[in-house]
C-alpha cells in the first residue's frame, strides 16, 4: 500500500481503495463468517416459497392446475421463476456464493491447521492469574516435584517440549476439533459436487407396464423422461425387464380391510442381450440393473375393452389403463377408438373392481380386490381430434368435437358392463365388450450417479460434525516456583477453545489430582515410616 | 387382546398421561407460588443449589435466608411430587404409544399420522428431560416442559386425532423407523433446546433484578451454555434423520434420494437455520440475543414442518400429511398431468 501512495501521491485520498485493495476487501468480506451466517439465512428464506408453491418439477399438474387458477399472478410468478425455484439463477446465486465463500474461507484454514499441527502448543503466559479459570495454591513440595506431577496428569494431552529447568508445563488437546470442522465443510462441498454430478447426468423417468408385457430400456417406452441437462440417450443402459406376474395381498378384515399390501412383480430382465436372470420387485426393494434403478411404486387394474364400430369391425381392443382415484381402486379411464368408422368412438368412466350400488351413493366400489369387477362409462361418437398430429394425453378425451350418445328416447345411456358383457350401442353405432382384466403396474426407472458420492459426503460430513461438536479444545498450564517464603507456589490455568465449554469443573478436578496425588505420595511416605518403624 | 382393545387402551393411556401432566403442572405451580411467598432474593442462585441434588430442587431461591421452614418444606414437597407425576406421566405416555403400535395390523412403529407424530414428540421431549434433568440440574424447567408437552399433547388429542391404519407400503421400511426416530429425538431435544432460548431471552432481559419464576432460572451465560449444548446434541441428529436415513428410504421407495418436497424442503430448512445458529455463536455481533432468536426460528420452522406445512400444500408426498390418501399408488396424480400419444 505504501508503495502505491508513493506512485500517485496526488490520486489518492484517506479512505480511497485501489481497484486491488477493492477486489481483497471483497474477497474478505464474502468469505467473513457474517456472510456465511447472512448466506446460510438466505438460503433457508429463498427455498420456502417452492414450498409453497407447487413446483413444475414436483407435481407438474398440481403446478398446471395451481396455473390455471391464478391467471393473473402466473405470469409474474413464472418470470420469477416461481414454479421451479431450485432451478432458478437467483436461487443457485445464493447457492453458489456460499459455496465460493466456503472455499475462499476454508482453504486459509486448512494451512493455518497444518501449521499448527506441526507447531508446539505456546509458551506459558506470564500472567496465568488474567485468564478467567485459574488457581494457585501453596505446598512445601518442590517445584520439580510439582510439574513431574502435573506432566503425569496431562500425560494424553501435547506438551510443550521446554528445557528441563523451565517452571512450567504447557499442554493441549482437542486439536481434532479443528479436524472435525475443516472435515465437515469440505464434506459440504463432496455433498453439493455428488448431487450436481446426479442432476446433470441422470435422468428419472416413468412409466405403465401391463403385466404380462414388458418394456426395452429405450425413450419409446417411457411415459414421462426427465434426463439431467448432461444426460444423453446413448446413455441409458441396454436391457429389457417383462412383468411375468404380479401378486397383491388383500386385507380383508381388521381397520385396514380393503387396502393392498405386499405387493410383488415377479419380473425377468436381461442386460446387454445376456442371459435372462428373475427378480421380485416389491415397494422399497428397488432393482439394480447396471447403473439403472427400477423401481415399483404403483399398480392399477386395465380392463380389457372390445369396440367394434358401426360396421361391426373390431376397432379396438386391448387393456386399457385405468388410473385408481381412490383406496377402493375405483378408477376413472379413457378408451379412444379412432379406426371406428362411420364415426369414431370414446368411452369415459370409471372401473370398479368390487362393483355396488345405492340409491345414495351411486355406483361404488367396496374393496380394491377384483371380486367383481364392472365398468360404467359414457360413450362419445364423433371426431376424436387425433388427426390433428397435435399430442394428446390416453387419459383425456377431447369432446370439443364429439357427441355423447344417448339412448334414443333421449334418456341418458351408460355403457354398464360386468365382466364377458357386451352392450350395443344406440342407433347401430357399434358395441362394447368387457372381455377381461388385467393388472397394470408402474414403474419408475432412473439413473442416479454420484449417489454413492453424496453418501459417502454426507457421512464424512456426520463425522466431521461430531468430531466438531463434541471435541473440546482446551488449553491447561501449571506453574510451579518457590516464593520468597520458601514455598512452591503453583498457579493452574485451564482455558476453553470453543463455545458452550464450561471448564471450571476441569480446572476444579485437576487442582484435585494435583492435590490428591500430593496427599497420596505423602500417606505412602507415612506408611513407609510405620512399618519402617518396628525395625 | 384385539387391535380394537388395544387402540381404545391406548386412548385411555393418553388421557391419563394428560391428567396425569396436568397435576405434575399443578404440583410444579404450587411450587412456585410457595417459592414466592418465601423471601424475595437478592441474588437468584436458586440453580446452583439445585444442581447439587438433583431431584431436589424444590430449594428456595434463598437458602440461607432464615425463612419459614414449613414454606421451604412444603416447597420442596411439591418440587419433588411434580417431577414424580412427570415421571408417572412418562411411563403412562409411553405405554399409550407401545398400545398404538400393538393396536395396527400387522404391529408397527406409532408413527404413521400427525397424532402419532405427535404423540411420540412430545413422549420424546419429556423422556429426554428427565434423562437429562440431573447432568444438566433442569429441575427448574419443569414448569415449562411439562406445560408445552401438556399442550402438545391436548393439540394431537383435539385437533390431530386420527383412527389407526397400517402404514402404506412405501412407509414399511427399516429405513423409515431409523429415520423417523431419529428425527422425533432430534425433535424433542431441539425443543427443550427452544425453551432454553426463550428462557435466556427473557432472563437477559430481565438480568439480576428478575422475579417469580424467571428468578429460579440460572444466569443467562447459563442458559446459553444449555441451549448450545442441547443443540449441539440435536444438530448431528438430524442430520442423520434428514439427510441420511431419509435420502436412503426416499430412494428406496421413490427412486430419488432428494426431490424438494414441502417436507424435504421444509428439514432442510431448519437444518440450514441451525447451522446459521451454530454459526451464529462463534460470529462476532451474533452471540448471545441474535444466536438465540435464530434457535427459536429453527424449532419454528421445525414444528411448521410436521404441522403446519400439510394446510399450505397437498404437493407432499410423505403420507402421514395426507391421512386421507391410504392408498398404494402415491404417484397417480402425476401421472393424469402426462401425456401418452
Ligand atoms: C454450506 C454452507 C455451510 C454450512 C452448512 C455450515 C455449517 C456449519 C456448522 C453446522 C457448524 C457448526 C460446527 C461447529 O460448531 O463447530 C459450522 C462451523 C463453522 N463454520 Fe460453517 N457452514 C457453512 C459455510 C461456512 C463458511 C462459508 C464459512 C466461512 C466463513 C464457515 C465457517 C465456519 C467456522 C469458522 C465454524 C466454526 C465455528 C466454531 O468455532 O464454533 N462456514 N459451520
Amino acid at each position: 500500500m505504501a508503495v502505491e501512495t508513493r506512485e500517485r501521491p496526488a490520486a489518492r485520498r484517506p479512505g480511497e481503495l485501489t481497484f486491488v485493495e477493492l477486489l481483497r476487501w471483497c474477497w474478505r468480506q464474502l468469505t467473513s463468517m457474517r456472510t456465511a451466517l447472512v448466506l446460510l439465512l438466505l438460503l433457508a428464506l429463498a427455498a420456502i416459497p417452492g414450498s409453497v408453491i407447487p413446483q413444475e418439477e414436483v407435481d407438474s399438474l398440481k403446478a398446471s392446475q395451481w396455473q390455471d387458477a391464478h391467471p393473473d399472478l402466473t405470469p409474474v410468478y413464472e418470470r420469477l421463476g416461481l414454479f421451479d425455484v431450485y432451478g432458478t439463477p437467483w436461487f443457485a446465486a445464493i447457492y453458489l456464493l456460499l459455496t465460493i465463500s466456503l472455499i475462499g474461507c476454508f482453504v486459509p484454514r486448512i494451512a493455518v491447521y497444518a501449521k499448527a499441527l506441526r507447531s508446539q502448543p505456546p509458551a506459558t503466559p506470564r500472567r496465568l492469574d488474567r485468564l478467567p479459570d485459574h488457581a494457585t495454591y501453596r505446598t512445601d513440595e518442590t517445584p520439580d516435584q510439582v510439574l513431574a506431577r502435573a506432566r503425569a496428569l496431562l500425560a494424553g494431552q501435547r506438551i510443550r517440549r521446554t528445557d528441563p529447568d523451565a517452571d512450567s508445563v504447557s499442554a493441549e488437546r482437542g486439536q481434532l476439533r479443528e479436524a472435525g470442522n475443516l472435515l465437515f465443510h469440505v464434506s459440504v462441498l463432496v455433498v453439493m459436487a455428488g448431487f450436481a454430478i446426479g442432476s446433470l447426468f441422470g435422468y428419472q423417468g416413468g412409466m405403465i407396464v401391463v403385466v404380462g408385457n414388458g418394456m426395452s430400456n429405450d425413450l419409446t417406452s417411457y411415459d414421462d423422461f426427465n434426463p439431467g441437462s448432461l444426460f444423453g440417450e446413448e446413455d441409458l443402459d441396454d436391457f429389457y425387464l417383462d412383468i411375468e406376474d404380479f401378486d397383491v395381498e388383500w386385507m380383508t378384515s381388521g381397520p385396514a380391510q380393503g387396502q393392498a399390501r405386499k405387493f410383488v412383480s415377479h419380473v425377468r430382465y436381461a442386460e446387454d442381450g445376456g442371459e435372462p436372470e428373475e427378480y421380485d420387485l416389491r415397494v422399497n426393494h428397488p432393482l439394480t440393473i447396471g447403473d439403472t434403478g427400477v423401481f415399483l411404486i404403483g399398480h392399477g387394474y386395465a380392463p380389457v375393452i372390445t369396440i367394434r364400430d358401426g360396421n361391426g369391425d373390431v376397432a379396438y381392443s386391448g387393456p386399457t389403463v385405468f388410473l385408481p382415484e381412490d383406496p377402493s381402486f375405483r378408477s376413472i379411464g379413457v378408451v379412444k377408438a379412432p379406426d371406428a368408422r362411420p364415426q369414431q368412438i370414446g368411452l369415459e368412466g370409471w372401473f370398479f373392481p368390487t362393483y355396488a350400488f345405492t340409491e345414495e351413493t351411486g355406483p361404488f366400489s367396496v374393496f380394491g380386490d377384483a371380486k367383481n369387477p364392472a365398468i360404467s362409462m359414457q360413450a362419445y361418437v364423433g371426431d376424436l381430434g387425433m388427426d390433428a398430429g397435435r399430442s394428446q394425453s390416453v387419459y383425456v378425451l377431447d369432446k370439443s368435437d364429439v357427441e355423447l350418445v344417448e339412448s334414443p328416447d333421449g334418456s341418458m345411456f351408460r355403457v354398464d358392463l360386468a365382466l364377458g358383457d357386451t352392450v350395443d350401442l344406440p342407433n347401430g353405432a357399434g358395441s362394447v365388450t368387457f372381455e377381461g382384466l388385467e393388472r397394470w403396474n408402474k414403474l419408475q426407472v432412473s439413473q442416479t450417479p454420484g449417489r454413492w458420492l453424496t453418501l459417502v459426503g454426507v457421512v464424512l460430513a456426520l463425522l466431521g460434525l461430531l468430531g466438531s461438536l463434541f471435541i473440546r479444545p482446551r488449553r491447561t498450564w501449571v506453574r510451579a516456583r518457590r516464593d520468597e517464603q520458601g514455598d512452591t507456589l503453583v498457579e493452574v490455568a485451564v482455558l476453553a477453545r470453543a463455545g458452550g465449554d464450561d471448564v471450571s469443573t476441569v480446572l476444579a478436578d485437576l487442582l484435585a489430582a494435583l492435590k490428591q496425588d500430593e496427599q497420596d505420595e505423602q500417606n505412602e511416605q507415612d506408611e513407609q515410616h510405620e512399618r519402617e518403624e518396628p525395625r | 387382546m384385539t387391535d380394537a382393545g388395544w387402540e381404545a387402551l391406548s386412548n385411555q393411556a393418553v388421557a391419563g398421561a394428560g391428567v396425569l401432566y396436568f397435576l405434575a403442572l399443578l404440583a410444579l405451580l404450587a411450587e412456585l407460588v410457595v417459592a414466592r411467598r418465601v423471601a424475595e432474593p437478592a441474588d437468584a442462585t436458586a440453580y446452583e443449589s439445585g444442581a447439587a441434588g438433583g431431584l431436589t430442587v424444590a430449594i428456595g431461591p434463598d437458602a440461607e435466608a432464615p425463612t419459614d421452614a414449613d414454606d421451604r418444606r412444603r416447597e420442596a414437597f411439591f418440587g419433588r411430587l411434580g417431577l414424580l407425576l412427570t415421571g408417572l406421566a412418562v411411563v403412562v405416555h409411553g405405554f399409550a404409544l407401545l398400545c398404538r403400535g400393538l393396536a395396527a395390523d400387522p404391529n408397527r412403529v406409532p408413527w404413521g399420522n400427525m397424532y402419532e407424530f405427535t404423540l411420540s414428540g412430545t413422549f420424546w421431549i419429556a423422556l429426554l428431560f428427565l434423562v437429562a434433568l440431573r447432568r444438566f440440574a433442569l429441575a427448574w424447567m419443569a414448569p415449562v416442559v411439562v406445560g408445552v408437552v401438556l399442550s402438545l399433547l391436548m393439540l394431537a388429542v383435539l385437533v390431530l386425532y386420527a383412527p389407526i391404519a397400517p402404514l402404506t407400503e412405501a412407509l414399511n421400511s427399516p429405513w423409515l423407523v431409523i429415520h423417523v426416530v431419529a428425527a422425533i429425538i432430534a425433535t424433542a431435544a431441539f425443543t427443550l433446546g427452544g425453551i432454553s432460548s426463550v428462557l435466556y431471552l427473557l432472563k437477559s432481559r430481565e438480568g439480576a433484578s428478575s422475579k417469580g419464576y424467571l428468578a429460579r432460572v440460572p444466569a443467562p451465560a447459563d442458559l446459553d451454555r444449555l441451549s448450545y449444548r442441547l443443540h449441539a446434541f440435536a444438530f448431528p441428529v438430524w442430520t442423520f434423520a434428514v439427510l441420511i436415513a431419509g435420502p436412503i428410504w426416499a430412494y428406496e421407495a421413490w427412486s430419488r434420494y432428494w426431490g424438494w418436497d414441502p417436507k424435504e424442503v421444509w428439514a432442510l430448512i431448519t437444518w440450514v437455520v441451525y447451522a446459521a445458529y451454530l454459526h451464529a455463536r462463534a460470529t462476532a455481533g451474533w452471540r448471545g440475543r441474535k444466536a438465540a432468536w435464530l434457535a427459536i426460528v429453527g424449532v419454528a420452522t421445525l414444528w411448521f414442518n410436521f404441522v403446519g406445512i400439510n394446510y399450505f400444500s397437498s404437493t407432499s408426498q410423505h403420507a402421514y400429511a395426507a391421512p386421507a390418501s391410504h392408498h398404494a399408488s402415491p404417484e397417480v396424480g402425476n401421472l393424469l398431468g402426462e401425456s401418452r400419444t
